[in-house]
This record gives C-alpha cells, sequence and structure tokens, in this order.
C-alpha cells in the first residue's frame, strides 16, 4: 500500500515536471524543425540546422553574443573589485555599523528601476553612453553589487577568522593575506558568486531594452526585436532563443546550491 | 552567520602585542561600495524628483519653468494612469499568489525520494534561467498563438473554440507567462526551506496519528512562514518594474499596461521627461510603500520565532 502511494506521487511529481518544462523543450526541438515544418505541431521530423545557419547568416547574432558577454562578465569583475574588500572588511573587521550598512546595501536593491530610468537615460545620452557596452556595465555593476557584497560577506564569515590573524601575526601584509590565505579558502564560494552575478547580468531585460540599440545589444534586447514581425519565423526564434538560453541554464543548474543564498541575500542556506 | 569576529586580539600578558593597522585604513576598503551605492541611489532619485516638478519635453524645447504639480494632475487625470497603477497591483498580486500557492505545493510534493529526483528538481527550475524576451515570445508563439499555438491545437481536438489569449486577456497572459518565470524561484527557495526542516518533528507527528493535512497545516507551513516572507519581499521588488515581458508580447495597449510600461512610453517614446519622472516618482512611492509593510511582516515574522 505504501510503496504504490510512493509511486502515485513520484509519478505525479514527474509530471509536474514535464508540463513545466515543457515549453523549453518544444523550444529546443523547433529550433531543429526547417521553418516550415515549425507550426506543425509533429515530434517526429528530421532534424535540421538550417534556422541555426539562417539566425548566424542573417543577423550579426554573434556581435550581440558577444555584447552579452562582455556585459555580463564585465559587470561582473567591477562588482568584484568593489565588493570583495568590502565584504572582506565587513566580515574580518566588523563595527556596530556593519549589519545596518548591509541592510542599507540591500535597501538599494528596493528602489524599482523604472523610478530612475528617464534620469539614467538622459544622463548616458548626455555623455555618450547609450548604446554602449561600457553603459550597461556601469549599471549591471551597480545593480548586482549589493547581491555581490552580501553573498562575499556570508562566504568570508565561514573563513575562521583566527586563521589571518595567525598570518598577521607571522607579519603577512594585507595583500599576502588577501591572495595567499584568503583567495584559495573563499574560492568555491567567489565562483559561484560570479555565476549568479553572470546569469543575472545575462538576463537582465529593463535596461538592455532602454539603453541599447544596433551596436551594443546585447541577447536579450536582440531577442526582443523577434517580437514583430521576425516573430512569425518560429524556427529562427527557436534557435537564436535555444543559444542565448542553453548556456546560462547549465551555469544555473552547477550553482544551483549556492543559488538560493544569493537570491535571498543569505536569509535561506 | 557566525559571531562577531573579534575586533581587536587581546593578548595575554606577556606576549608581543600585534600591532594594529590603523581603523581608517581598512575602513577604505568599504568606503568605495558605499560611496557609489549612495551615489547610485541618490543622484538619479534626485534628478527624477527635480524633473517631476519642472516642464520638461524633449520634443518640444520650448516647455519650460517651474510645473508645480501639474505633471502629477496630468498624470492622474490621464486615461491611462490609473488602469496602470491597477494593472501593476493585478500583477504583483496574482504572480505572488500563483507563485507562492504552487511552490508550496510542489516544495511539499517534491520532499519526497523518488526516482530521478535530481533531474526533475534540475527540469522545475529550469524556466528561471531563460530570459524574459525568450519566456515571452515563446510562450506568445508556440503555446498561446490563436491559430497555430498548442493549446489552441489542444482545444482543437477536443473540440472546444480556439480562444485568442492576448485579444481577450492581455493582463492573464503576461501573468502567466510571468508566473511561470518566477514559480521556480519560489520552489527552489521553499524546497530548500523545506530540506532544513526537523525529520524527527514529522516523525512524532505522525506517530500521533496526525494526518497529512495537519501535517501541513502545523508544522509545514509555520515552517515555511519567513521562507515565504522572503519570497514575496524579493518577487515584489522585481515584479513592481515587469517591462520586458510587456514590451515583446502586446507592446503596451491599455488592458495591459503597467506603471513601468507607462513610464517607459512616457518618457522615452514621447519624450515628456517632466511626466514621466512623475509616474517614476509614483513608482518608487508604491515600491516603498509594499517594502515598509513587508519590511514590517517579515521583523514580525522573525521575532515570533
Amino acid at each position: 500500500m505504501k510503496k504504490s502511494g510512493e509511486l502515485v506521487w513520484a509519478i505525479l511529481a514527474w509530471i509536474v515536471a514535464a508540463v513545466i518544462f515543457f515549453p523549453i523543450f518544444w523550444m529546443t526541438i523547433t529550433a531543429f524543425k526547417t521553418e516550415r515544418g515549425a507550426y506543425s505541431p509533429d515530434l517526429i521530423f528530421v532534424p535540421s540546422l538550417e534556422s541555426f545557419q539562417d539566425v548566424f547568416a542573417r543577423s550579426n547574432y554573434l556581435l550581440f553574443m558577444l555584447n552579452s558577454i562582455y556585459v555580463s562578465v564585465g559587470s561582473t569583475l567591477v562588482c568584484f573589485l568593489f565588493a570583495i574588500p568590502a565584504a572582506y572588511k565587513m566580515s574580518f573587521f566588523p563595527t556596530g555599523r556593519t549589519q545596518s550598512t548591509l541592510v542599507w546595501m540591500l535597501s538599494t536593491k528596493m528602489m524599482p528601476a523604472v523610478g530612475v530610468l528617464v534620469p539614467i537615460y538622459l544622463l548616458f545620452k548626455w555623455v555618450g553612453l547609450l548604446d554602449n557596452v561600457f553603459g550597461l556595465i556601469i549599471i549591471y555593476a551597480l545593480m548586482n553589487l549589493p547581491i555581490a557584497v552580501w553573498m562575499s560577506y556570508t562566504y568570508f564569515c565561514e573563513i575562521p577568522a583566527a586563521i589571518l590573524e595567525a598570518g598577521r601575526i607571522d607579519g603577512a601584509t594585507i595583500w599576502d593575506e588577501l591572495w595567499h590565505i584568503l583567495r584559495p579558502m573563499a574560492l568555491p564560494g567567489l565562483s559561484s558568486t560570479a555565476l549568479i552575478l553572470i546569469i543575472f547580468a545575462w538576463n537582465e531585460a529593463f535596461w538592455s531594452i532602454n539603453l541599447t540599440s544596433a551596436s551594443a545589444a546585447p541577447l536579450t534586447a536582440f531577442i526582443a526585436s523577434y517580437s514583430a514581425p521576425e516573430g512569425l519565423f518560429w524556427a529562427k526564434l527557436s534557435a537564436a532563443s535555444l543559444l542565448a538560453v542553453a548556456p546560462i541554464m547549465v551555469l544555473g543548474w552547477l550553482t544551483q546550491k549556492q543559488l538560493v543564498r544569493g537570491l535571498t541575500f543569505g536569509a535561506v542556506k | 552567520m557566525k559571531a562577531a569576529a573579534p575586533n581587536l586580539v587581546v593578548a595575554p600578558i606577556g606576549e608581543p602585542v600585534v600591532v594594529e593597522k590603523p581603523n581608517w585604513l581598512r575602513s577604505l576598503l568599504l568606503a568605495p561600495s558605499v560611496v557609489i551605492l549612495f551615489l547610485w541611489m541618490i543622484v538619479p532619485l534626485l534628478m527624477t524628483i527635480y524633473f517631476s516638478f519642472i516642464r520638461y519635453s524633449l520634443v518640444n524645447p520650448d516647455q519650460s519653468g517651474f510645473a508645480g504639480i501639474d505633471n502629477y494632475l496630468f498624470l492622474t487625470q490621464d486615461e491611462s494612469f490609473w488602469p496602470a497603477l491597477i494593472n501593476t497591483i493585478l500583477l504583483v498580486g496574482a504572480v505572488l499568489i500563483i507563485t507562492v500557492v504552487f511552490g508550496v505545493l510542489l516544495a511539499v510534493l517534491y520532499d519526497r525520494d523518488f526516482f530521478g529526483k535530481n533531474v526533475a528538481v534540475l527540469l522545475v527550475i529550469a524556466p528561471f534561467f531563460v530570459m524574459p524576451t525568450v519566456s515571452a515570445l515563446i510562450w506568445k508563439n508556440f503555446l498561446m498563438d490563436p491559430v497555430n499555438g498548442l493549446i489552441a491545437l489542444l482545444l482543437h481536438t477536443l473540440g472546444l473554440p480556439s480562444f485568442d489569449w492576448f485579444a481577450n486577456q492581455p493582463l492573464l497572459s503576461i501573468i502567466l507567462i510571468i508566473a511561470w518565470e518566477w514559480l521556480p524561484f519560489a520552489f527552489l527557495i521553499l524546497f530548500t526551506s523545506l530540506k532544513s526542516m526537523d525529520q524527527e518533528q514529522k516523525e512524532a507527528a505522525s506517530i500521533d496519528g496526525a494526518t497529512p493535512i495537519q501535517m501541513f497545516f502545523f508544522i509545514v507551513i509555520p515552517h515555511l512562514k519567513r521562507s515565504i516572507g522572503v519570497v514575496v519581499m524579493i518577487e515584489t521588488i522585481f515584479l513592481l518594474s515587469i517591462f520586458a515581458e510587456i514590451y515583446t508580447t502586446t507592446g503596451g495597449g491599455q488592458a495591459s499596461t503597467n506603471l513601468a510600461f507607462l513610464v517607459y512610453s512616457l518618457g522615452l517614446k514621447q519624450f515628456n521627461v517632466g511626466i514621466a519622472s512623475g509616474g517614476g516618482i509614483l513608482a518608487v512611492v508604491l515600491a516603498n510603500i509594499v517594502a515598509f509593510f513587508l519590511v514590517r511582516m517579515l521583523a514580525q515574522n522573525l521575532k515570533a520565532r
């Protein structure tokens, strides 16, 4: 009796998983159909790479993909440049203000992006950062900085301070301390932080649509251009989307365990 | 979180005292982050506030000068404003309800061992990693298209009339898409939180003869309370600025415009900086009201524990 009950639950769990994943599955197989076959719901068809070739031939797809890589990796590096020293200071040398500083940093994320869209757009227009990769890198770095500080902070807090003190007694400089003692111990945590920041920047669509057009558009903005009239070309839309989504989904799956910590600012582990 | 690390090493008598570097040097490590975050938070906001009180249109340079509350009056009297505000609230509320309710149910469903569980979890969380523009377009075209969409084909096979999602129920369609994107988020957090639950407590309750439904309401839900609060708070922040899904599916239209999209179309399409800024400020006020209540709710939850 119990055994069969378990089986029913397992089957239900798998059905739910299949239903939720279905749109992605459908996008994946449509990408391998020809444009003519894309409207038919057939599951059995001759796979073709035609639409992938079309995507590369008819649009500057590589440029958009490179833009996505530049802005997500670039903003993550800038983010770390600011976040790691800050998290280091707060976790190993906390003061009475540390907790409130952390909460304040989190509170900057409560500002809805739309509240500052107009001034950011105008500022970027005046200084020539519209449709510029560096403009997006700045915005994404600022957008992700609180998350980067919080995550690095929680990872640093797991490293016993005594080890660093021992190093200091032995005469290690701040640089030695950061590079030779802290880096190897913090590396796993910091790499999952980096992956999460890259995922967020890669998938960000509010700023990328509003601040870029032809030359600096990352994939989110490029795919938006498929809404009309190219949206009628389902196979090409699928191929372009699959290439845009697949790498980041793999990263997401790899960081699944650390993701929760990053998403909840350490509130749920 | 660990206990506060000792700020000063108190050396026992007779041992060499560690020479501490001056504190301002360490504060320098923190200062850059604080300064740029402060600027990022305050400069654009002050600019929005300023713009919202002047006449400023990029297409009509003749307009200038102090506007008082004219921009706000114009906005609240504009026929698209109130629907946009209501749509914003409906969208946030509906997505929150769907994702939390199904997130909890899914978390409970997955809180058992079954064949291939790890793979199934990956499938369930996958939509969260799909960029919003892709999610919107695959739903709009492959699933919800009134002629060739899979839902239309399914209805046709069942002999039911087809349904044009975006023509008849644009807001509902957008809500469904966004709920699909955010359900994995709610699930992942609640699922993780459930794993940390005391197994003995569950066993004790079931030995005491608690029914599964009693277990759910008296053990599982209280345990998840705090995580649900976290999910609600974080989702609300993101859902208030939903934009890409509307931009790529309906491209606005009164029935599906929210506050974020209204500000975009006033400011970046009609180039009326003053009025758009007024809308932006109203969005900020709305977010702050929500944040205020949510932080209070979370604080009470924390106290209750």
